[in-house]
């Protein structure tokens, strides 16, 4: 009895510290949602009340007389492109590596590894002049090929990870049926690791997709600015108008927000996925 | 005609078997070459170049004559460059100890009361989570509104609960600037090493538990003596990207401070000292690609040999699990 006791005051405590916890990271995603639908006066007089009606201006000002709209659609450029090259290749290189016994395998494996543990960031000097040998300096492909490159070495490491579970049989008996190297690739075993390259990408496009870094440099002109790098222009245009700013903030988290809500598990696995063996 | 003798079809099958041998050949070379080339062009390259580029004298974007280690003794050595340098570093020792007490210690505690399977379990993981997901950028924008010192929601919370005495200008002080910060890192951040302890739990064999529960332990001692001798492959992993997320620390001071470190070079890093140093600023003067070059190679050389370190120690003090 006395132990029960004590087990249910456990995990009341328990709820009362997670409960808290939820709070303190749900309550400023709430207060900036509901902050972009009120007025200046509104968040100055009563900042902790629900806005006085759903009034959608301060998202219409950032839709029509904004550049977020095209931050938005470049980042959506920027990260589709990107990832696409990265599972894309990611998978030639796993396929290869994975699957054939050739020599040299595992130095290219250590090689495509040993990226990894490179900070491109700090090689942001000798980039930038190569981009700008390349013509790639304020352009979205230059980012493009930069991401690909950057996050090829996690790509290879879960994807070849992966294909080297799956067993040999499907592929014998396909090259037993006269079926090419390229097909048993593309119609037998692609289908198959399916899961990994779900995982991978989004592994890849969320930190892609919230990269600040390399446009902050890479890129000048307003009409190729991302969105995380945009909003630091907006937030300079708009100083003194709170709930446009509140709006844009709320705008810009609101995709990634959705698919996350939709997809927790998938996104969790995968932002995770460099960090669990 | 007799039919084709042994010999020849011995050499015909030869003949397939070297077709095929270089099909294959074509068909690994068809699905490295590529990824490879893109690996060299835009990753190993630079990384060589930056240690070129730094034993050299850089006027803007041309490359000036070989003076050795001269851009080196500049960052190092020269009195305002060393000042800067000892201080921004010194906030980044300051950013990664903070981290790991604050943000890694709530996370575990979070882990070892999630890995119980609470009432609600799903959505305290999912809350948890929903900040990792978000740019930086919309974090620290806005943390930035929410500790405007006059209409941030911090202060009026503060006014509001008769702690007018607390209402400080947090990101404009040099004494609370850089705790501000951390605070904030570790509210985007806390719940990547959440889940990544739940799941070193999780992967923990449950008659284990079972057994030393069984025989009266009690929760802190399950906690201590088995949970986290075998949950240290995690505790290694996020310790060494805490490391290296500490020390690459640049979003946060750059959004909610600015490239300068303000308020006077309180939240500076080694981040920003190096973009200042590359690309110019108020404090660095012109753009500097030589000595950019040497910080970001001496930066390199730092956390590459820290993280081993790190890594080899911890990882000695691993069990492995059977």
């Amino acid at each position: 009895m006395q132990t029960k006791k004590k087990a249910n005051f456990n995990t009341w405590l328990m709820q009362i510290f997670l409960g808290c916890n939820a709070v303190i990271m749900l309550y400023p995603i709430f207060m900036m949602a509901i902050s972009g639908f009120k007025t200046n006066s509104e968040i100055f007089g009563k900042p902790f009340s629900l806005p006085s009606s759903l009034n959608f201006d301060n998202f219409l000002v950032i839709w029509n007389t904004t550049d977020v709209p095209r931050y938005l659609l470049n980042s959506t450029i920027v990260t589709g492109l990107s990832v696409v090259l990265l599972l894309t290749m990611g998978t030639m290189a796993a396929y290869a590596l994975a699957r054939y016994k050739f020599r040299g395998n595992i130095m290219i494996y250590l090689f495509f590894l040993s990226g990894l543990m490179l900070p491109l960031r700090l090689a942001i000097i000798p980039l930038f002049i190569q981009l700008k040998y390349l013509g790639l300096i304020d352009s979205l492909l230059g980012l493009i090929c930069i991401y690909t490159a950057m996050s090829l070495p996690a790509t290879v490491f879960i994807l070849t990870g992966f294909l080297k579970t799956l067993p040999s049989e499907l592929e014998d008996s396909a090259r037993m049926d006269g079926a090419s190297e390229a097909r048993i690739m593309v119609q037998i075993m692609l289908p198959l690791i399916s899961p990994a390259l779900v995982i991978a990408g989004i592994y890849t496009a969320v930190p892609i997709w919230n990269d600040f870094f390399f446009p902050l440099i890479f890129i000048q002109s307003p009409e190729w600015k991302t969105l995380a790098q945009g909003l630091t222009s907006f937030f300079g245009e708009y100083s003194i108008n709170y709930g446009v700013l509140y709006a844009g903030l709320t705008l810009a988290a609101l995709p990634v927000v959705t698919i996350f809500i939709i997809q927790s598990n998938r996104f969790i696995a995968g932002m995770t996925a460099g960090a669990i063996k | 005609m007799s039919l084709a003798s042994d010999h020849d079809i011995d050499l015909i099958y030869q003949k397939s078997l070297r077709k095929r041998k270089n099909m294959r050949r074509l068909w690994l070379a068809f699905l490295l070459l590529p990824p490879i080339l893109m690996l060299l062009i835009f990753v190993f390259l630079p990384m060589a170049s930056a240690v070129l580029y730094s034993v050299y004298d850089w006027k803007g974007l041309v490359r000036g004559e070989f003076i050795g280690l001269g851009n080196y003794y500049d960052v190092l050595f020269k009195p305002r460059e060393s000042w800067f340098l000892f201080n921004a570093f010194k906030n980044n020792v300051v950013v990664f100890i903070s981290l790991m007490i604050v943000q890694n210690g709530l996370a575990l505690v979070l882990a070892l009361l999630l890995a119980r399977k609470p009432a609600g379990y799903r959505f305290y993981q999912v809350v948890i989570f929903l900040p990792v997901i978000l740019s930086t950028v919309i974090i620290g924008f806005q943390w930035k509104l929410f500790l405007n010192p006059i209409f941030g929601l911090v202060n009026k919370f503060l006014r509001m609960v008769d702690l007018d005495m607390w209402a400080l200008p947090w990101l404009g002080l040099p004494e609370t600037a850089l705790g501000s910060m951390i605070l904030v890192n570790t509210w985007h951040w806390v719940g990547f090493p959440t889940l990544v302890f739940l799941a070193a739990i999780h992967r923990i064999p449950k008659d284990l538990i079972e057994a030393a529960r069984l025989d009266g332990a009690n929760e802190w001692r399950i906690a201590r003596d088995i949970i986290w001798p075998l949950m240290a492959p995690a505790v290694t992993i996020i310790v060494v990207l805490t490391f290296i997320g500490s020390f690459n620390w640049f979003e946060i001071p750059f959004i909610m401070g600015s490239l300068e470190g303000s308020p006077a070079y309180s939240t500076d890093t080694l981040g920003l000292l190096f973009y200042r140093t590359a690309f110019g600023s108020v404090s660095a003067g012109g753009s500097n690609f030589g000595a950019g070059s040497a910080l970001a190679v001496l930066i390199f050389i730092f956390i590459f040999t820290f993280s081993i370190i790190v890594t080899k120690y911890l990882t000695s003090r691993e069990i492995e699990m059977g």
